[in-house]
């Protein structure tokens, strides 16, 4: 089958127009995220019972979308990788697995920072905390598959049969706050309905976010140009790149 | 209290903010810095290797 532009997705092209791309997806993820973030911190309103706390969700939300968001992308670069053997999508598969494994790192950590003084401990077995674990887990055991077989194409397939398994995981994530009775507060934000919270407090939030997609563009491609030197070093275009 | 004062003592929750936003500030920071030493390294690795084959 003949994907259109499919000639993009040859890693060379990837390559070289990866490196126009990333200065500026990184300006767009700093002036998005000072944008986020002065909102967070400054103009938003203290919360009427979290006081200044809630701030942090301004990192911790936007970590824990990221940590689902990217091991879907992970996950449908590995099903593209098994089916149609594209080297990009391998490519773009192993770049993602360590990113989304410091998103699901930051989610947990920051979720227990916050957890210290609003719910008075850093960690409990509920529904959304284990299963965010779990997807730490999975990330790890994506990063070891891809690391244990020096071919690196064999690498890539037993890594996306990992990474299409723990699929199942997300929407276990997603819906734990709902199907069981967690500590965990429920969604504020993407219920049907009225969101649940302010304007002043959602628009820095949702700037946050946008900046945490801009950064994983930004460091994917960074991370993918790198993966690609390393897989093609014998040919002779990566040859013409070196410095003399 | 100054404004600014008040601003870096987020209303008693100091040491949970700035540490969440610090430790995000920091892992994001290392995750741009880690590919660019490491695509220069290779770089220059290779580089290497092909001068010494040529010579």
């Amino acid at each position: 089958m003949r994907i259109p532009f499919h000639h993009l997705a040859a890693p060379m092209h990837f390559y070289r127009w990866g490196a126009r791309l990333v200065p500026w997806l990184g300006a767009c993820t700093v002036v998005l995220l000072a944008l986020g973030w002065w909102g967070g911190l400054v103009l938003a309103p203290p919360d009427y019972q979290q006081g200044d706390g809630f701030r942090i969700i301004y990192v911790h939300v936007p970590s824990a979308w990221m940590s689902l968001f990217v091991y879907v992308v992970m996950a449908g670069a590995g099903a593209v990788a098994l089916i149609w053997r594209v080297k990009l999508a391998e490519v773009l598969m192993a770049a993602s697995a360590p990113l989304g494994a410091w998103f699901t790192f930051l989610a947990l950590a920051t979720g227990s920072i916050w957890g210290k003084p609003m719910w008075g401990t850093y960690w409990v077995w509920d529904a959304r905390l284990t299963s965010e674990l779990i997807l730490l887990f999975l990330y790890l055991g994506v990063i070891a598959l891809l690391a244990a077989n020096e071919d690196r194409r064999r690498a890539s397939r037993a890594a996306a049969v990992l990474a299409l398994v723990g699929v199942v995981n997300v929407p276990i994530i997603h819906f734990s706050v709902q199907w069981w009775s967690t500590l965990h507060q429920g969604p504020s934000v993407g219920s049907l309905g009225a969101p649940s919270i302010h304007s002043s407090m959602l628009v820095p939030l949702l700037v946050s976010a946008l900046a945490f997609k801009c950064y994983y563009l930004t460091v994917l491609i960074m991370r993918a140009r790198c993966e690609i030197v390393e897989r093609e070093r014998n040919s002779a275009w990566v040859r013409e790149l070196l410095p003399r | 209290m100054s404004e600014m004062a008040r601003f870096f003592d987020m209303g008693g929750y100091a040491l949970y903010v700035w540490s969440a936003y610090g430790l995000v500030a920091v892992v994001l920071a290392a995750n741009v810095a880690g590919p660019w030493l490491r695509q220069r390294r290779l770089l220059r690795r290779l580089a290497d290797r092909v001068s010494a084959e040529e010579r």
